[in-house]
């Protein structure tokens, strides 16, 4: 068990630069996951890490080891692949063991490990077969399997329920969380789904286009996102964004010239609103005319415009809720559930 | 459901497979007819007359220590052709698939000899060994070593080798290197993380897993062995000396086109033809089966 530092990690392919100084802290034992869309240089990060990828510029520390010139071999990781990475020609014992028996580890000790790991991972009976007579799901239960025989310092985990169908994946999302807090590893998971994201990691580190946005608890993402890119990403269906105008009284202009109170800077501010925190309200200055509903049974999505403006919007009601197209609905905010960005820099006011 | 399509009957179809069959049963089909009634015949020393001898060629050829010596002769040549051209190949497509800079050169160098004719390739080799004006016979003196491939049969057969398998290796490796090619990058990863350096990497996990091209390779090699060397043979040795490089299809031609004995030389050009469907059909049966791993 170690902790994982990261200070001011660059990473260029020829004159392109990908990462722009990425710096972090794992504490031993927390599952970080690194979250992004695809491009933000993710998965580059997670190989640097591993060793996989030269570093450009700056340190990676595996507790209080600089691990920059070590071989992925040396760095005591073990890595579990978005395609499993199995080796095809060995049963899944062989696999398992393949990582030990170069360790030199005894016969004994790496049967022990094993079969301990097959008692874990429920893939016991499966131990004398070929990766290729297996279903996804267990080939990815070997490749984790792989990585805990090893009792590595720190796990890494390159989008590894990507290949496996919407059920498996929850499923072996929990399985995960549940095995890493059994063994009390450090983690770090790349994945560029934010629900994986949201329900895994203690903390998350949002990657965009090769910045770190933002690197904190799921809960301090959704409630106090650092940036319009944050904003937009966590949380599902998607923040409302409105342009608004702050006026010298304290006073927020809407797109249609609605009022609202809670201005933090005079010009203009982007405004982000989650279509959960929208209070249905008839005398509510944000109206919003219907378009379209969606009947999810425990809620509503309702889906519409802001009134007088072609700005597109979504809010969604506890319940169930009959509605037709083209009715003006009135809704609420709290203030401190009113996000606020600067229009320019994207930055959290 | 899928529904077929009809057509006209047609003369198109038989016209354009014509040629290939013209050519099957121009070059391949008629010789091959052509020998093997030969192989039958034995034609008296003048060439005067000729008599139906059913198996008598062959019963012939089977006591004939000579050409049982070139079987083996044959045997341990194109063992050697394959072994060292094959070795050499996946060291090399190895390199080349861990090369990043400069890899299309490294490339198109490697493939370069599978483009030069058997003749000359031998040319080539017998040139740089030639005991009075080769460049390489002419180191080799520095270091003691007496080379004469025209005098000394082990010489000779080592350099027919060499050659043989120079040439090979070109087509060897670009099998190989699309092999690895096709192994996922992740895996090597993982077993670099797992802690295999390259050389281990490289026994544990890339060579059981071109396997497959391995067995193909290896009867390839062999047909080329057997039948395409001949230009190289001739070129530098003509078999000899005292028949230390005579194998079996250039002793086909050796004692056809130099001996005048036509029946004995078809009966060991329908052998050589046997030889080879068999391979064929080794090639046709495990090898679309692909090799278990």
């Amino acid at each position: 068990m170690a902790s994982l530092t990261l200070k001011d990690l660059y990473k260029s392919y020829g004159n392109t630069e990908v990462l722009h100084g990425i710096s972090g802290e794992i504490q031993d034992g927390e599952f970080v996951v690194i979250v992004g869309p695809s491009g933000c240089g993710k998965s580059t990060l997670l190989r640097m890490i591993a060793g996989l990828e030269i570093i450009s510029a700056g340190e990676v520390y595996i507790g209080d080891r600089k691990v920059n010139d070590l071989e992925p071999a040396d760095r005591d990781i073990a890595m579990v692949f978005q395609n499993y990475a199995l080796y095809p020609h060995m049963s899944v014992r062989q696999n398992m063991a393949y990582g030990l028996k170069i360790r030199g580890i005894s016969k004994k000790e790496i049967n022990r490990r094993v079969e301990e790991a097959a008692d874990i991972l429920e893939i016991r009976e499966y131990l004398d077969r070929k990766p290729r007579q297996l279903s996804g799901g267990q080939r990815q239960r070997v490749a984790m399997g792989r990585a805990i025989v090893r009792e590595p310092e720190v796990f890494l985990f390159d989008e590894p329920l990507s290949n496996l169908d919407a059920k498996l994946r929850v499923q072996m999302r929990l399985e995960i969380r549940k095995l890493q807090q059994r063994l009390g590893v450090t983690a770090v998971y790349v994945t560029h789904d934010q629900v994986e994201a949201m329900t895994l990691g203690d903390r998350l580190m949002v990657l965009n286009a090769g910045y770190v946005e933002q690197f904190g608890t799921p809960l301090e993402l959704y409630e106090r996102p650092a940036s319009l890119f944050v904003a937009g990403f966590i949380g599902s269906p998607a923040m409302n964004f409105l342009e608004a105008k702050g006026q010298p009284d304290g006073m927020l202009q809407l797109e249609n010239g609605v009022v609202i109170s809670g201005a933090k800077s005079e010009g203009p501010v982007t405004l982000g609103m989650r279509p959960e925190h929208l209070i249905e309200d008839t005398e509510g200055p944000i109206r919003i005319e219907v378009s379209v509903l969606e009947q999810l049974g425990a809620n509503t999505l309702i889906h519409g415009t802001l009134e007088g403006t072609e700005r597109e919007m979504v809010a969604s009601l506890p319940g169930i809720h009959q509605l037709e197209p083209g009715r003006v609905l009135g809704f609420l905010i709290r203030p401190d559930e009113l996000h606020q960005f600067d229009s320019k820099t994207g930055k959290r006011l | 459901m899928l529904k077929r399509v009809h057509f006209p009957p047609s003369i198109l179809p038989y016209l354009l497979v014509a040629p290939q069959v013209a050519i099957t049963l121009i070059f391949f089909i008629w010789p091959a007819a052509e020998a093997l009634y030969q192989s039958f015949l034995i034609e008296d020393a003048f060439g005067l007359s000729t008599e139906f001898v059913w198996f008598e060629n062959f019963d012939a050829l089977f006591k004939d220590p000579q050409y049982t010596g070139a079987f083996l002769r044959t045997a341990f040549f194109s063992g050697a052709v394959a072994f060292l051209s094959l070795s050499l190949a996946i060291v090399l497509a190895g390199f080349a698939d861990r090369v990043v800079r400069g890899a299309t050169v490294y490339r198109t160098l490697l493939i370069w000899p599978y483009a030069i004719a058997p003749v000359l390739a031998g040319a080539l080799w017998a040139f740089m060994f030639n005991p009075t004006l080769g460049i390489i016979s002419y180191a080799l003196e520095f270091i003691n070593v007496d080379w004469n491939y025209k005098v000394n049969g082990r010489q000779a057969m080592a350099l027919v080798i060499m050659a043989a398998a120079w040439k090979q290796v070109a087509y060897n490796f670009l099998f190989y290197l699309a092999a690895m090619q096709s192994i996922p990058k992740s895996v090597i990863e993982a077993a670099a993380i797992d802690g295999a350096g390259p050389i281990r990497r490289f026994w544990t996990i890339i060579f059981p897993l071109v396997s497959p091209t391995t067995f193909f390779l290896l009867v390839i090699n062999a047909v080329y062995a057997f039948f395409d060397t001949f230009g190289i043979i001739d070129a530098v040795t003509q078999g000899g000396p005292a028949n230390a490089t005579t194998i079996l299809v250039y002793k086909v031609y050796n004692d056809g086109f130099v001996g005048l004995d036509l029946g004995g030389s078809a009966a060991q050009s329908v052998i050589l033809m046997a030889l080879v469907i068999a391979m064929t059909v080794v090639q046709f049966r495990f090898i679309e089966k692909k090799v278990e791993y």
